[in-house]
C-alpha cells in the first residue's frame, strides 16, 4: 500500500512543447494540404475540399491514437512485436504476391479491397521494425556488439526491408536507416558503423560516376541509371523524368524570400502533378517562401530535438531506443524529402511526415508520436 | 539478484547510448542545415532564373493588335478603314462537348467538318481555324458559348471606295503590311505599335482571374491625310472610262496636280482594281495559269504606269523645248519660221505631221501648230549640250520623288551619243522617254513660275485621337527658269487651247492652257499611239495642271482630238468645284 502511494506521488513527465509541435504540424499540413490540393480536387472530383476533409478526419482520429497511446505503458505493447513483427511480414507478402495488394499510379503499395479500404502496410512497417529492434537489442543488451548479435538484427530486419523494398525503394531506405541508427545507438563499439557509412557513401559515388558501366554489367537497372542522369541535369529530360523535379524546382525557384503567398501558388495548378504528395514541400516553398520552408525545417529540427532529449533521458534502453527509432524515421523521411525536392539526391517518391497527403502514413505516424510521448511520460523528475 | 541486476544494467540507458544518440541528433542537424544552404541557393541566388523559367511557363502572351491608321482625303473622307473582323481558334484542353464545337464550327464557318475535326483532336495550346471571319459571324459563334472555342478580333484594311485611285492608296495583306501605293510608302506612319497581354494560365491554359495581368495598350498608327480628292478622282475616273470605251483603248491615265504646290488632287489609270479583293485580276482569264504566272499578272495588274511606265512624251514635250530655247534666247516669240512639211538633218528627212507644210509661221504659231520644222530648229538652235543640261536641270534625269513607291526613271541617250538627229527627234517628245508624271512635273514649273514641286499625296500625318497634326514637307527648288520665260509659255499655250491645235479643251470663260501629243509607240512599225493633251487653268495663274494619255485609241488616235476634250469634260466640272468660275467679259 505504502509503495502505491509512494508512486502516485511521483509526478510524472509529459512534453507538452513536442505535442505542440506535433499538433501544429497536423494543421499546418492540413492548410498547405487544402492549399495544393484544392485545384486538382475541384478540376478531378468536383469538390475542392475533397483531400482537405479525408486528411482532416484521419488526422483528428491520429490525434486520438497518439493520446491513447501516450498514456499507455510501453512495456505492455511491447510484449506485442512478436505478433506485430509476424503481422508486417504476412502484410507485405500479401500486399505483393496476393490479389489483396492494390496496384494506383502503377505501385504496388496498398492492402486492402477498395481504394478507400485500403492502406499501406509498409507504415506499419516501419513501427514494427522499430520495436523489434529496440526490443531485441533491449534483451541481448551488449551482445549487440558481437557478430551473433549483429547478424541477428540483420537477420531480422532484411524480410521487412526485402518486401517492403520490392516496390517501394524509398521506404525500404527508410527502414534500413532506422535499424542502422537504432543499432548504432544500441552498440557500444561504433566502428562497424563509421565502415558501414563509408561503404554505403562509395558505392553511391560509383553510381554516380559509373552508372553506365554498372548498367553494362548488369549491376544497375536502366531506370535507376535513367533517375541518376536526370539528377545531374534535369533540364536535359524536361518532358520526361525530369518534368517533375523541374516543375519543383521552379516552384521552390519562385518562392523567393518570402513566397507569393499563401493560396497563391502557381505550380499547383496542373504543373506539378498530385502537389500535395510528395512534392509538397515544394509548395510550401513557393507560397511561403526560404522563410516559411526554413521554418517548417527549424519545427522538424526541434521535434528531432525533443526525441533526443527523451531518449536521454528515457527510464531504460527499450524506452529510449523506441524513440531513438522514431527520431530516425522522422529525421531520415524529412531529409530524404527535401533533398529530392530540391533535386540534392535523386528522385525517389517519399513523403513529408504530417504535410504530405495520405491517410495510412498520418495515423501511423500519430501512432509513432504517441509511442515517444508514452516514453517521455515515464520519465519521472526528480524533486 | 545477480541477474536481475545484470538484466538492469543491460536495460539502463547507458553513456554510450546517449553519446550515440546525441551523435545521430548532430548527424541529422547537419543533414538539415545543408538542406536549408541548397534551399538558400535555390530560392536566393537561383531565384530569378527559376522564376524566368515559371513565368515563362506560365504567361501566356496574346498581342493586341494596333489599329492601322486610317487614310483621308483633301476633303476629309475615309478612303482607307479598318473593319473588325475575327479569328476563331480552338484551345484542345478547354473543349467539353467535341462534338457540338465540330458542327457549330463548320456549318458557321462553311469549313469541311472533318478538318475542323482534326483541329480540335490536335493537341495544342491553341490551334486557329480560320482567320478573317465576318464579325457577324464572329458573334454568332461566341453566341453558342462553346467551351475552348475561341473568337478573337481583329482588324482588316476596308476601302470604302472599292476601285477609286487603286494603284495610288495600294492595299495591305493579311499581316496587315502595305503591299503596294501609299500603304507601304506611309507604312511606319500608318502601322500601330501593337499591345500585349501578358496573363498567368494554369496547366490547362486557363487563364487565372486573380493574377493581376500585365498590359501593354497598343499605340494606333497615325492617319494620313491626302492631297487627293475623291470628288475628282471619281470624275476623272469615269472621264477615262468613258473615253477608254469610246476609243477602244488599252488604258487611259489621267494625272490631275495643282502646278504651285505639287499636290496631286488625282491620279487615274484605267482600268483600275478592286482594293478590297487585289488578289483577284480585273479581268477573265482565257485559260487557266500557273500560281507564278497568276502572282505576275496581278504584278502587271497592281503596277501604276501614271509612275512606273515610261512613254515618248512627243509634242507634249515641245514646252520643254520652247521654255530651254526661251531661256537660253535662241528664239523669241516673233522669229518666223518656213515648213515645207519636212526639214533635212544631216542626211535623214524629217517630216511634220502636216505633210503639206505649215509654210511661213511664227515661233507661237510654230507652237500652236505644233509644228515639227520649227522645234528641229529652235533644238538645233540650242544645241545638244545645252539642250541636255536643260533636262538634268528641269529634274528629267531623275526620278520626280512622288510619295508611292515604283517610280521610273527615265530612258536617256548618253549625251556623247546625241548628234543632229537625236537632237532633233529629242526637241518634239521623241528617241527618250519619260514618265507621264515626270512631264507633268515639268510642265507644272513652267507655268508656276519656274519652281520645280515634288508632286505628292501626303499632306499631313495626324495621331489617331486627332491631338497632333504634322504637316509633310517635300523639295522645292526655285526660280529654275525665268519669270518671264514662264510667263510666255503660259501665253503661247493658252493661245494653243484658245487659236491652235488645242481647242477642244476650251471651255467658254476660263483661260485654258495646254498642249496636245500623239506619240508613236514602239516599234513604230507597229503603228500604236498614245494621245495625250497636257492642260492647265486659269492660264494666267494656273491651280490645275492635268495630263492624259490615252494608249492605244482605235480610228482617230491624233491627241487634239480624243484627248483634249476628255481635259476639257473634266475641267468644267472641277473647276467650279473648286472654286474657279468662268469669267465672261461684260459685254459677253
Amino acid at each position: 500500500m505504502a509503495k502505491k502511494t509512494s508512486r502516485r506521488k511521483i509526478k510524472r513527465f509529459y512534453d507538452y512543447s513536442l505535442l505542440a509541435v506535433i499538433i501544429f504540424l497536423c494543421i499546418f499540413g492540413l492548410i498547405i494540404v487544402y492549399s495544393s490540393s484544392s485545384y486538382s480536387a475541384q478540376l478531378k472530383i468536383g469538390d475542392s475540399l475533397y483531400y482537405f476533409k479525408r486528411q482532416g478526419v484521419i488526422a483528428a482520429g491520429g490525434v486520438l491514437v497518439m493520446i491513447i497511446v501516450s498514456k499507455m505503458d510501453y512495456h505492455i505493447y511491447v510484449r506485442l512485436t512478436g505478433i506485430a513483427y509476424i503481422a508486417a511480414v504476412v502484410m507485405m507478402v500479401l500486399t505483393n504476391f496476393t490479389p489483396l495488394g492494390l496496384e494506383f499510379n502503377g505501385q504496388k503499395r496498398w492492402l486492402g479491397v477498395t481504394e478507400t479500404l485500403s492502406f499501406q502496410p509498409a507504415e506499419f512497417v516501419k513501427i514494427a521494425v522499430i520495436l523489434m529492434l529496440a526490443s531485441l537489442i533491449d534483451k541481448i543488451g551488449r551482445k549487440i556488439d558481437t557478430w551473433r548479435g549483429l547478424v541477428l538484427a540483420v537477420f531480422l530486419t532484411l524480410p521487412p526491408f526485402i518486401l517492403v523494398g520490392m516496390h517501394n525503394l524509398s521506404s525500404g531506405i527508410i527502414i534500413a536507416g532506422i535499424a542502422f541508427v537504432v543499432c548504432f545507438v544500441g552498440s557500444k563499439k561504433k566502428g562497424i558503423y563509421i565502415l558501414g557509412v563509408a561503404a554505403v557513401a562509395v558505392v553511391a559515388y560509383l553510381f554516380v560516376e559509373y552508372g553506365d558501366k554498372l548498367v553494362e554489367w548488369h549491376i544497375l537497372k536502366a531506370y535507376q541509371l535513367e533517375r541518376i542522369d536526370i539528377w545531374k541535369d534535369p533540364e536535359a529530360y524536361p518532358q520526361t523524368g525530369g518534368w517533375q523535379v523541374l516543375q519543383g524546382l521552379y516552384a521552390i525557384g519562385s518562392g523567393g524570400l518570402f513566397g507569393r503567398g499563401l493560396g497563391e501558388s502557381i505550380q499547383k495548378l496542373g504543373f506539378i502533378p498530385e502537389a500535395m504528395n510528395d512534392m509538397v514541400f515544394s509548395i510550401i516553398c513557393e507560397e511561403l517562401g526560404l522563410f516559411g520552408a526554413l521554418c517548417v525545417l527549424l519545427l522538424f529540427m526541434f521535434m528531432v530535438w525533443r526525441f533526443m532529449v527523451i531518449a536521454n533521458n528515457a527510464p531504460d534502453l527499450l524506452g529510449a531506443l523506441i524513440v531513438v527509432g522514431v527520431m530516425a524515421h522522422i529525421a531520415i523521411q524529412v531529409i530524404l524529402n527535401v533533398a529530392v525536392v530540391t533535386n540534392s539526391i535523386p528522385n525517389t517518391g517519399i513523403s513529408l511526415p504530417f504535410i504530405s497527403y495520405g491517410g495510412t502514413s498520418v495515423l501511423f505516424l500519430m501512432a509513432e508520436m504517441g509511442m515517444a510521448l508514452g516514453v517521455a511520460n515515464r520519465i519521472t523528475l526528480e524533486h | 539478484m545477480d541477474r536481475t541486476e545484470a538484466k538492469k544494467a543491460a536495460q539502463r540507458n547507458q553513456i554510450f547510448h546517449k553519446k550515440g544518440i546525441v551523435a545521430v541528433f548532430f548527424a541529422m542537424v547537419l543533414a538539415c542545415l545543408w538542406l536549408s544552404g541548397r534551399l538558400a541557393w535555390l530560392m536566393i541566388f537561383q531565384s530569378e532564373y527559376y522564376m524566368e523559367q515559371a513565368d515563362e511557363l506560365h504567361e501566356r502572351e496574346r498581342s493586341i493588335k494596333a489599329a492601322r491608321g486610317e487614310i483621308y482625303d483633301a476633303t476629309g473622307t475615309v478612303i482607307a478603314a479598318n473593319r473588325t473582323v475575327c479569328t476563331i481558334s480552338v484551345i484542345h484542353n478547354q473543349i467539353t462537348d467535341a462534338d457540338q464545337v465540330v458542327e457549330v464550327l463548320s456549318e458557321q464557318l462553311q469549313i469541311d467538318p472533318e478538318k475542323v475535326r482534326a483541329s480540335v483532336e490536335k493537341y495544342s495550346a491553341r490551334e486557329v481555324i480560320k482567320t478573317n471571319v465576318d464579325k457577324e459571324t464572329g458573334d454568332a459563334i461566341r453566341a453558342f458559348h462553346l467551351d475552348g472555342v475561341k473568337v478573337d478580333e481583329d482588324y482588316k484594311r476596308y476601302y470604302p471606295f472599292g476601285e477609286l485611285a487603286s494603284r495610288v492608296l495600294g492595299f495591305t495583306g493579311s499581316d496587315n503590311q502595305g503591299i503596294i501605293g501609299l500603304e507601304v510608302k506611309y507604312e511606319s506612319v500608318l502601322k500601330g505599335i501593337d499591345g500585349k497581354i501578358l496573363t498567368m494560365t494554369t496547366a490547362a491554359g486557363i487563364e487565372l482571374d486573380s493574377m493581376a495581368e500585365e498590359r501593354i495598350e497598343p499605340v494606333p498608327g497615325n492617319n494620313l491625310i491626302l492631297s487627293l480628292d475623291m470628288n475628282i478622282q471619281k470624275y476623272a475616273q469615269q472621264a477615262a472610262e468613258k473615253v477608254m470605251e469610246e476609243k477602244g483603248a488599252i488604258a487611259v491615265n489621267v494625272v490631275i496636280m495643282n502646278p504651285q504646290n505639287g499636290e496631286i488632287l488625282a491620279m487615274v489609270s484605267v482600268p483600275e482594281f478592286d482594293l478590297n479583293n487585289p488578289f483577284t485580276l480585273n479581268y477573265e482569264l482565257d485559260q487557266p495559269v500557273t500560281a507564278q504566272e497568276k502572282q505576275d499578272l496581278l504584278n502587271k495588274m497592281w503596277r501604276n504606269p501614271c509612275i512606273s511606265d515610261t512613254y515618248e512624251p512627243g509634242s507634249t514635250f515641245k514646252i520643254v523645248t520652247a521654255t530651254a530655247a526661251l531661256e537660253e534666247g535662241v528664239v523669241s516669240v516673233n522669229d518666223s519660221f518656213h515648213c515645207p512639211g519636212y526639214k533635212m538633218v544631216e542626211d535623214r528627212r524629217i517630216r511634220c505631221h502636216k505633210t503639206t507644210g505649215h509654210g511661213s509661221e511664227t515661233f507661237v504659231q510654230g507652237v500652236m501648230n505644233s509644228c515639227n520644222p520649227v522645234f528641229i530648229e529652235v533644238g538645233l538652235r540650242v544645241g545638244a549640250e545645252r539642250f541636255y543640261s536643260y533636262f538634268d536641270k528641269f529634274g528629267l534625269m531623275r526620278k520626280t520623288g512622288v510619295d508611292i513607291p515604283g517610280e521610273a526613271s527615265g530612258i536617256m541617250h548618253q549625251p556623247e551619243d546625241i548628234g543632229e538627229v537625236e537632237l532633233a527627234t529629242m526637241s518634239f517628245g521623241q528617241s527618250f522617254q519619260i514618265t507621264p508624271l515626270q512631264l507633268l512635273t515639268v510642265a507644272s514649273m513652267v507655268v508656276n513660275g519656274g519652281t520645280r514641286v515634288t508632286p505628292h499625296f501626303g499632306v499631313a500625318v495626324q495621331s489617331a485621337d486627332g491631338s497632333f497634326i504634322q504637316e509633310l514637307e517635300y523639295p522645292v527648288e526655285e526660280h529654275v527658269i525665268s519669270e518671264q520665260t514662264c510667263e510666255t509659255m503660259k501665253m503661247i499655250l493658252e493661245k494653243v487651247v484658245s487659236e491652235g491645235g488645242g481647242k477642244n479643251a476650251f471651255i467658254e470663260g476660263y483661260r485654258i492652257g495646254g498642249k496636245t501629243a500623239t506619240s508613236e509607240k514602239l516599234p513604230r512599225s507597229l503603228k500604236k499611239y498614245i494621245s495625250s493633251f497636257l492642260g492647265f487653268a486659269p492660264a494666267d495663274d494656273p491651280q490645275v495642271i492635268a495630263l492624259i494619255t490615252i494608249n492605244e485609241p482605235e480610228g482617230i488616235y491624233y491627241g487634239g482630238t480624243i484627248a483634249a476634250p476628255v481635259i476639257r469634260d473634266i475641267f468644267e466640272n472641277i473647276l467650279p468645284y473648286l472654286g474657279l468660275y468662268p469669267e465672261y467679259s461684260p459685254e459677253g
